[in-house]
């Protein structure tokens, strides 16, 4: 039976991805955990947040838990989802400037103020709710089985900016492109919370579940 | 784009819910699961359910169907109705539900909405409005507690506004002037607060048809748009509420 480790670092309610990875595929061990043990005993690993950057780094930081992700992230199939996307890249703009894990080359950025649509009327901070995405290359494993152009539920005010576009795995728009997935090697990260993002959500759940990437150690 | 939202709201009483439900699929009409389930295969794209149970001795029961709907229905869930205190919210996220609705307790306690907001982000955090017009001209509302019979002499449009510097990441305003009229959304109570704040606002009270909805997002400029008793009683489906505000252009989620 193949196991899944959703890390439990105080930041936001697990339950739901737990429950959504249970049901796209009810034979998985599904454990929401802080203990490095059981995180490096998994066969797959998701890293989940909601809240602020520095909050996320400091609640890392008290439980000890960055070699651990950083391990976990170098040799198991990984998947990031909102602030656990942004805590890959190097550095965020939240917070007045915060170091995060630098996993992925680029920093994390708001959205500027005084945004608008294409009526002009005024962009709302946080974007919330459901966006389209656009597939880098709708071939990748995490992708398949999903048509494209799926909407996904976002909730966020920064996005990644990732220094290499090599490393966007799917983009929307709000009103201009923005990272909404990065990958590399056996790394995934989304922006957007797949959780609760009805069949398309949970179909890529279930493809992490069974996706077997080469790893780059 | 990013799509307007539609959102179906289930009044629940003591773990059924009320108002009643009349799909011809549904067997157990007060049952909040099959109703959620529905409404999620319909396209809605959140669900909120409103807590109206009399005695706190039974807000238990609430936990438990937020845990049953989050186990199979994997769209946004926001819980209101008698979030008082940081453990009521605990408990409600830790059933599954995604966000909170917050109404009388930041009306007496305001600092309830910062505390709210640091522990639990202000994106899980909503902040319920019922407003009243006081006044045709100019134009100002108030906010109402206790279903609309006791005024507060609070300004509509500088409560959301504090609201939101408190950290309240999202605005579900309700006209208490039109709840339940079916006449359709107070346009220029939803207009003036979603003119004045930078999150996103659901407009709430008066929907009596798909025009009504349609007009909350062109003209009151809502976010999103709820509704329970269109939905609840069939009348439309919220398929059909999509179909038709495609139709005037607004982008949905189909």
């Amino acid at each position: 039976m193949s196991s899944v480790a959703v890390i439990d670092y105080g930041m936001g309610n697990l339950h739901s991805i737990a429950k959504a990875l249970q049901h796209a595929d009810e034979r998985v061990e599904v454990a929401v955990t802080s203990d490095p043990d059981t995180i490096l005993a998994s066969d797959r690993v998701v890293f989940p947040g909601v809240g602020a950057m520095r909050d996320c780094m400091a609640h890392i930081a008290e439980r000890d838990l960055e070699p651990v992700i950083r391990r976990a992230a170098a040799e198991k199939p990984f998947l990031g989802i909102c602030l656990g996307m942004q805590a890959l890249l190097e550095e965020s703009e939240e917070n007045g400037g915060t170091r995060s894990l630098g996993l992925i080359p680029g920093r994390v950025q708001r959205f500027a103020p005084g945004l608008a649509d294409a009526r002009g009327e005024p962009l709302k901070i946080p974007h919330m709710g459901w966006n389209r995405v656009h597939f880098s290359d709708p071939s990748h494993p995490l992708w398949v089985g999903i048509p494209a152009e799926s909407w996904f539920y976002f909730v966020h005010s920064y996005y990644a900016a990732p220094a290499d576009p090599a490393d966007i795995a799917a983009t929307s728009d709000y009103p201009g492109p923005f990272a909404a997935a990065v990958a590399r090697d056996n790394l995934f990260a989304v922006q957007f919370h797949p959780e609760k993002s009805q069949a398309a959500g949970l179909r890529l759940l279930a493809n992490f579940l069974r996706w077997e990437p080469r790893t780059s150690s | 784009m990013l799509a307007k939202r539609i959102i179906p709201c289930l009044d629940v009483d003591n773990g059924r819910v009320v108002k009643g439900v009349r799909f011809v699929d549904i067997r157990d009409a007060g049952d909040p699961v099959e109703i959620a389930r529905r409404y999620d295969r319909e396209g809605a794209d959140e669900l909120t359910f409103l807590d109206i149970t009399a005695s706190s001795d039974d807000r238990e029961t609430m936990v438990h169907v937020v845990e049953q709907v989050a186990g199979e229905v994997f769209i946004p869930l926001t819980v209101g109705g008698g979030i008082r205190t940081l453990d009521d919210i605990r408990r409600m996220l830790n059933a599954g539900a995604d966000k909170v609705s917050i109404n009388t307790a930041a009306v007496f306690n305001p600092e309830f909405v910062r505390e709210a907001a640091e522990r639990f982000g202000s994106q899980c955090i909503v902040v319920a409005i019922d407003a009243k017009q006081v006044s045709e001209d100019p134009p100002r509302w108030e906010i109402f507690t206790h279903g609309g019979r006791k005024p507060t002499g609070l300004d509509a449009v500088q409560w959301a506004q504090r609201m939101v510097e408190l950290g309240a990441g999202e605005i579900l305003l309700t006209s208490m002037d039109r709840d339940g009229t079916k006449a359709g959304f107070d346009l220029g109570l939803t207009r003036a607060i979603s003119d004045a704040v930078s999150v996103p606002v659901i407009a709430s009270g008066g929907v009596g048809n798909l025009q009504h909805l349609a007009d909350g997002i062109l003209q009151g400029r809502a976010d999103a748009v709820l509704a329970a008793s269109i939905f609840h009683f069939a009348e439309y489906s919220v398929g059909q509420a999509k179909d038709f505000m495609a139709a005037q252009g607004i982008e949905v989620r189909r």
